[in-house]
């Protein structure tokens, strides 16, 4: 049986001669910077250089210290809020299109959704800036009609702010697998649910909703785990109430010259959002097993 | 006994799209009903108007008694067996066909038995915990009749339920589909584009062209007696002569390849007037004489151009001479009974009461 085998190992080579480059890119980018963040969070800074006797201190010191932990969760509660409001202002937009866009235009409609990510990410939020700020068009313009006197200040410089600008950037990630998942549901299914004597609001929720459930885990799943690492947006829209973990991590490793403290909180984090990731996706089976 | 079902003059237009033209129609309780015509004729958007998804542009549509204009598709005593069955991919087999018992006024248990025997009752024992995705064709269409017929509807609508299927499985559920109604007693709309589908199964068949009720008669009248060449082209098949009327009133005709027939009243369309014509007549009805076999009926000479062997049966394409072009006989093999070659010479045999006429 020398001549299969033989067959294997040329399409093998082949194989991997195809995803060599990818891979050694992925090796260099990916795998070894990660791999040094888990060594490091494992070392002590002794000044200027490391300690690399292995130690669980700095693990004990982010899950003991309050800022830290409070940092942490407020990632948390922003990005689940960032998704929260994604997602349920992405839904109803994607529904329009699916169900109430003419299929020649759909296209289209995707297209002009895009819109915003011709500008830059970060000319996006020093936008969002100039919209929420003391002076804003919003204060001011609001001020000018008359609907208020002062300035509103909980919108920019703490939470909210993130959520407001985070929400905007990452709608189209939420639009279009939404989209997609309602794209796929077989439009006779919602008929022989109003055959069967349910209404057209009964069949959005037991027909449309539980058939578009999978582009809505995507939604999430896509909008909280960029969200809860996002680094840019709490340091220029957030203020000191706004900041996430992210922000901490470059304080460790830049002011503070504490990169195993930096690379501890990376890790964490990184674990967090796994965490809540694999919990969505266990979700997802649920509502996946019908599919084809 | 008044119609359960009653339309009045329904028009449907999408547009310039005039997609029903005011269609009269009755159909009684208990009655299999096919509407039968090839795509685009309407007949799936007279299913749907009866079944509420789509409206009337004019005219009245009334289930038993009650005007449904204006009433949802939620609302009507009719459901449906889609042709792509519509079974929910996110459900079981058994929350499938229970799915329209949500707000019925009956316990669990007794939900649950009751979609036992809708299960029961399509031969789908014991599928209930079955993933709907894990079904094959034959089965999804099942539960999509056991999903419909477990409600009690007064109709059952289906859109060609059976053009999905591959032949074997498609002449099993024609018949399984004609027992069950028979069974259950209520009124069955079919919706097809397959003539012998609809010759087997219905009590009536309405034939639509470009959204007109064309004929509507039972399956035998259908097929013996088509209104229309085109009725007549579009069952089975059919062979079309010139002819001319020589005489209207006693129905003399000169048929091309014939000659001089005289037909009986039951074969001509009313107010025939003399002048051209045509005459249909069907390959069966037909018949080639083999050496030996004695005269019967009307006897024509032919010369065999084209033969198909089917198996049971031989077709052959015949030249008769005046005929403009060749006529089909359709011929069983039986014992004894040689298939004949291209260019052989037979005598033909018919009989004038197997005719129809058109007018042109």
């Amino acid at each position: 049986m020398g001549a299969p085998l033989a067959i294997l190992n040329t399409e093998n080579k082949k194989g991997l001669a195809l995803i060599s480059a990818p891979l050694g890119y992925v090796i260099a980018m990916l795998a070894v910077p990660l791999a040094a963040i888990l060594l490091i969070s494992f070392w002590t800074q002794d000044f200027q250089t490391f300690d690399t006797t292995p130690t669980l201190n700095n693990y004990r010191e982010a899950v003991t210290d309050p800022l830290y932990r409070e940092l942490l969760f407020r990632s948390i509660r922003i990005a689940g809020l960032v998704t929260l409001v994604t997602v349920l202002l992405a839904f109803p937009i994607a529904y329009f299109i699916s169900f109430h866009v003419a299929p020649s235009r759909k296209s289209l409609w995707l297209f002009l959704i895009t819109i915003p990510f011709w500008t830059s990410y970060l000319i996006r939020v020093f936008l969002w800036k100039v919209i929420l700020g003391f002076n804003g068009v919003l204060n001011s313009g609001l001020q000018t009609v008359g609907i208020i006197d002062e300035p509103l200040t909980f919108i920019l410089y703490n939470a909210n702010a993130v959520v407001i600008t985070l929400a905007h950037a990452f709608a189209p990630f939420a639009i279009l697998p939404i989209f997609v998942a309602l794209e796929k549901i077989d439009r006779s299914l919602l008929e022989a649910s109003q055959d069967l004597g349910e209404s057209k609001l009964s069949t959005f929720f037991r027909v449309t909703l539980p058939l578009a459930m999978p582009g809505v885990v995507a939604a999430v799943l896509i909008v909280f785990i960029p969200t809860i690492g996002d680094y840019v947006t709490p340091r220029l829209v957030g203020g000191p109430d706004g900041l996430m973990i992210a922000n901490m991590i470059q304080v460790q490793f830049l002011r503070l010259n504490n990169a195993p403290m930096g690379a501890t909180l990376a890790v964490i984090a990184m674990l967090s959002v796994s965490l809540i990731a694999l919990l969505f996706v266990a979700l997802n089976r649920r509502y996946l097993r019908g599919s084809r | 006994m008044t119609a359960l079902i009653d339309l009045k003059n329904v028009n449907k237009y999408y547009g310039d799209y005039h997609a029903l033209r005011g269609i009269n129609l009755e159909i009684a309780q208990g009655e299999f009903f096919s509407l039968l015509g090839p795509s685009g004729c309407g007949k799936t958007t007279l299913l749907r108007t009866i079944a509420g998804f789509e409206a009337p542009s004019d005219g009245t549509l009334h289930i038993a008694g009650a005007d449904m204009n204006g009433v949802p598709a939620n609302a009507r005593p009719t459901n449906m067996v889609f042709q792509s069955y519509a079974i929910f991919p996110h459900l079981s087999v058994a929350e499938n066909v229970g799915f329209g018992l949500r707000k019925a006024q009956m316990s669990k248990q007794e939900k649950m038995k009751s979609v036992e025997e809708a299960l029961d009752m399509v031969g789908l024992k014991g599928f209930r915990g079955r993933a709907a995705h894990a079904l094959s064709g034959g089965q999804r269409q099942r539960v999509a009749l056991a999903r419909a017929l477990i409600l009690k509807p007064k109709v059952l609508l289906l859109d060609e339920p059976l053009s999905a299927l591959d032949k074997k499985l498609r002449e099993q559920m024609q018949s399984e589909l004609r027992r069950l109604q028979r069974q259950v007693g209520i009124t069955f709309i079919l919706v097809t584009h397959d003539q012998e589908e609809a010759l087997i199964m219905s009590d009536r068949v309405a034939v639509m062209f470009e959204g007109e009720i064309a004929q509507l008669a039972d399956p035998q009248t259908l097929y013996k007696r088509p209104v229309t060449r085109k009725v007549g082209d579009f069952i089975g098949v059919m062979n079309f002569l010139p002819a001319t009327v020589k005489d209207a009133a006693a129905i003399d005709l000169d048929v091309a390849g014939l000659g001089a027939v005289t037909i009986a009243e039951d074969q001509a369309p009313s107010g025939i007037t003399p002048g051209a014509a045509e005459v249909g007549i069907r390959p069966e009805m037909m018949s080639i004489l083999f050496e030996g076999e004695p005269d019967r009926g009307q006897i024509t000479q032919a010369t065999i151009k084209d033969r198909a062997y089917y198996g049971d049966m031989t077709y052959y394409d015949v030249d008769i001479e005046d005929a403009p072009k060749p006529i089909t006989i359709s011929m069983k093999n039986m014992i004894g009974r040689p298939v004949l070659e291209v260019g052989d010479t037979a005598r033909v045999s018919w009989d004038a009461r197997s005719l129809v006429l058109f007018s042109a």
